[in-house]
């Protein structure tokens, strides 16, 4: 189904919860609404499902506005935080509620049902209730329940929230497989940004009711927009004057330019691992943190702290150790504008340096 | 010390519930078995047991009607503020702080054949108090809160979202009310049912006031109790008495057993 949203404001009593959110949603994508908690994403999920009316702005499916539709017309799907399963009903008759409610002849129900079922892995669990069943079986129920009505969009409010970090795995890639075969629009909330990177087409990072970035995984990682996207996605440190850096200088000439810098874009070594020594500073070891598979490195450079991550392979640094330490780019912002920097000296080093 | 305290406790257990229920069985039969027979056989016992009978139905039916919705829109209904849902759920507990006697006063103000409202009843050939139905509105009114208390931490439990899922899977309320909400809601509904019979059969105060306890009219079980023991008819009014506390006693044992059915679906 083709989503349209359109300046949609939403109020909870004084607090503005969702502010002039306008988005469009291809057909079959998966999208990701991602965020801090108390962001506006499930509020925004609501709108759409119909269970929350909007105080202004426009949604339409297809290109007709719903926004008078009750939740029942809308031809959604929702899969719910704690699943809200029907506790007093087994598997089966959770799954054929949908159909049941719209009156589907016996048969039916009981091919979509047996369809769904295997579909979701959960063969030989039909008689069983809710209670009876671990997490990650009642989130495929909740799949199967919401699937079941042949819905036209379905909308999952933080699907693994309540599932242990082991399962949570399994059933990402499960629930990736499962929309890409039954080829169904979907948008999901989550705070995890691992899990929307790794899940979703296309992310929307939404923060205090407002869409801030809509790309796809990548693009959003390689380009943020706004700074805050830029620190939510990923790890990175702060830099408060970025003219300081070397290799910055230039790009950052302007007051109160910021640089945001991710693990991912510093290099450590000793003087002979890099070609261009120029771009390096000279930095010293603070701390060092065994992350199971690598080091996380901190290093002191002019008084600012940075954090990367380092080889178990390569040599072990000891704390106190110098080193030197080449920042590959930055993203530099100011109160006006914000933009990714490559390091200067080590694209085009000064002749006069070497 | 322990034991004092243990022994203590029986002993009030004894004298308040124990004796008393005795000296009814045993007073019931004071004349043997047919002097307990041609109490309970009397045309006005039989009546006043059928009054009682009559409310019970009558109240326990319209109780659970009406204190499902009201816990229903207590609890769920959003547009009403919360401010006035506050003030709502404590209206709903007036009836456990006032006095019968006042309550049944109170509808005899509003109601009796000196008022507006009664006045317009009685003219249209429709008579309230001094009446059947005015005391099924006074018995109503003493049972209203148990049906809603039972009802609402439940509705509260279970919270909203079982509700929400139905609607987006197609349902509308009738619907949703039946398949969802009702088999979570209806052990709860079995306990206020059960309180409320035993509530409507053990009423006094409220009906003998609005009732005016006219023999063969409007006479219930427990007013013919009391008019019994003014009479100096104490082994009559030990029988009724002994039929009443009989009922409630099963009752009670009924929702002992609703209660262990509770968890089996």
């Amino acid at each position: 189904m083709h989503v349209e949203v359109r300046d949609l404001n939403k109020h909870f009593g004084t607090f503005h919860a969702v502010k002039n959110v306008s988005f469009e949603i291809e057909k079959g994508h998966l999208i990701g609404l991602l965020g801090p908690s108390g962001g506006g994403k499930t509020s925004i999920l609501r709108m759409l499902a119909g269970l929350e009316n909007p105080d202004s702005g426009q949604i339409s499916f297809h290109g007709q506005v719903v926004n008078d539709l009750p939740p029942q017309e809308r031809g959604i799907g929702f899969v719910f935080q704690n699943y809200a399963l029907f506790k007093h009903m087994t598997v089966f008759d959770n799954i054929a509620f949908g159909l049941k409610v719209k009156k589907a002849s016996k048969a039916q129900i009981k091919d979509r049902v047996t369809e769904l079922v295997e579909l979701t892995g959960l063969k030989g669990f039909e008689s069983r209730y809710p209670h009876q069943l671990s997490g990650g079986q009642r989130q495929r129920v909740a799949f199967a329940r919401a699937l079941a009505p042949e819905p036209q969009l379905l909308l999952l409010d933080e699907p693994f929230a309540a599932i242990d970090a082991k399962i949570r795995q399994e059933l990402r890639s499960w629930l990736r497989e499962l929309i890409e075969r039954v080829g169904i629009t979907s948008i999901f909330v989550t705070h995890d940004q691992d899990e929307a990177i790794e899940v979703a087409d296309e992310i929307m990072i939404i923060n205090q009711g407002r869409v801030e970035q809509k790309g796809t995984p990548w693009d959003i990682y390689k380009e943020p927009k706004t700074p805050f996207v830029a620190s939510f996605i990923g790890e990175s440190t702060v830099i408060s004057s970025a003219a300081e850096l070397k290799g910055f200088e230039a790009a950052a000439n302007k007051n109160a330019t910021r640089a945001l810098i991710r693990p991912e874009y510093i290099e450590i070594g000793s003087e002979h691992d890099f070609s261009v020594l120029s771009a390096t500073e000279t930095g010293v070891v603070r701390h060092l943190h065994f992350r199971g598979s690598e080091w996380l490195v901190e290093v002191e450079v002019k008084g600012h702290k940075l954090i990367t991550y380092r080889s178990l392979e390569k040599e072990t640094l000891q704390p106190g150790q110098e080193v030197r330490v080449l920042v590959h780019r930055a993203y530099l912002f100011n109160d006006d504008h914000s933009w990714i920097e490559e390091n200067r000296l080590k694209v085009d080093p000064m002749p006069i340096m070497i | 010390m322990r034991r004092l305290w243990i022994g203590l406790t029986y002993a009030v257990f004894i004298i308040l519930l124990i004796i008393p229920l005795s000296r009814i069985a045993i007073g019931a039969f004071d004349k043997g078995l047919d002097g307990f027979a041609e109490g309970l056989l009397r045309p006005e016992a039989l009546h006043a047991l059928m009054m009682t009978g009559l409310i019970v139905v009558f109240v326990t039916v319209l109780n659970a009607l009406f204190g499902i919705m009201m816990a229903l829109y207590l609890v769920r209904a959003n547009w009403l503020s919360r401010k006035i849902k506050g003030i709502l759920n404590s209206i709903v507990d007036l009836p456990y702080a006032v006095s019968p006697v006042i309550g049944g006063l109170m509808i005899v103000l509003l109601l009796g054949p000196d008022s507006i409202i009664g006045g317009f009843f009685e003219g249209i050939g429709f008579k309230v108090v001094y009446a059947f139905p005015g005391m099924v509105i006074a018995t109503l009114f003493v049972t209203f809160p148990l049906m809603v208390r039972e009802v609402m931490p439940v509705l509260q439990e279970i919270g909203n979202d079982q509700e929400q899922a139905a609607a987006t899977l197609g349902a509308y309320g009738w619907t949703t009310f039946r398949k969802v909400t009702w088999p979570s809601i209806r052990w709860a509904v079995v306990y206020g049912l059960v309180l409320t019979v035993a509530r409507s059969l053990g009423e006094f105060g409220a009906v003998l006031v609005v009732s005016g306890n006219i023999m063969n009219k409007t006479q219930t079980a427990t007013t013919l109790v009391y008019q019994d023991v003014e009479n100096f008819n104490v082994a009559a009014a030990n029988g009724v008495a002994l039929v009443l506390a009989a009922f409630s006693v099963g009752l009670l044992l009924l929702m002992e057993w609703a209660k262990k059915r509770k968890d089996v679906h």
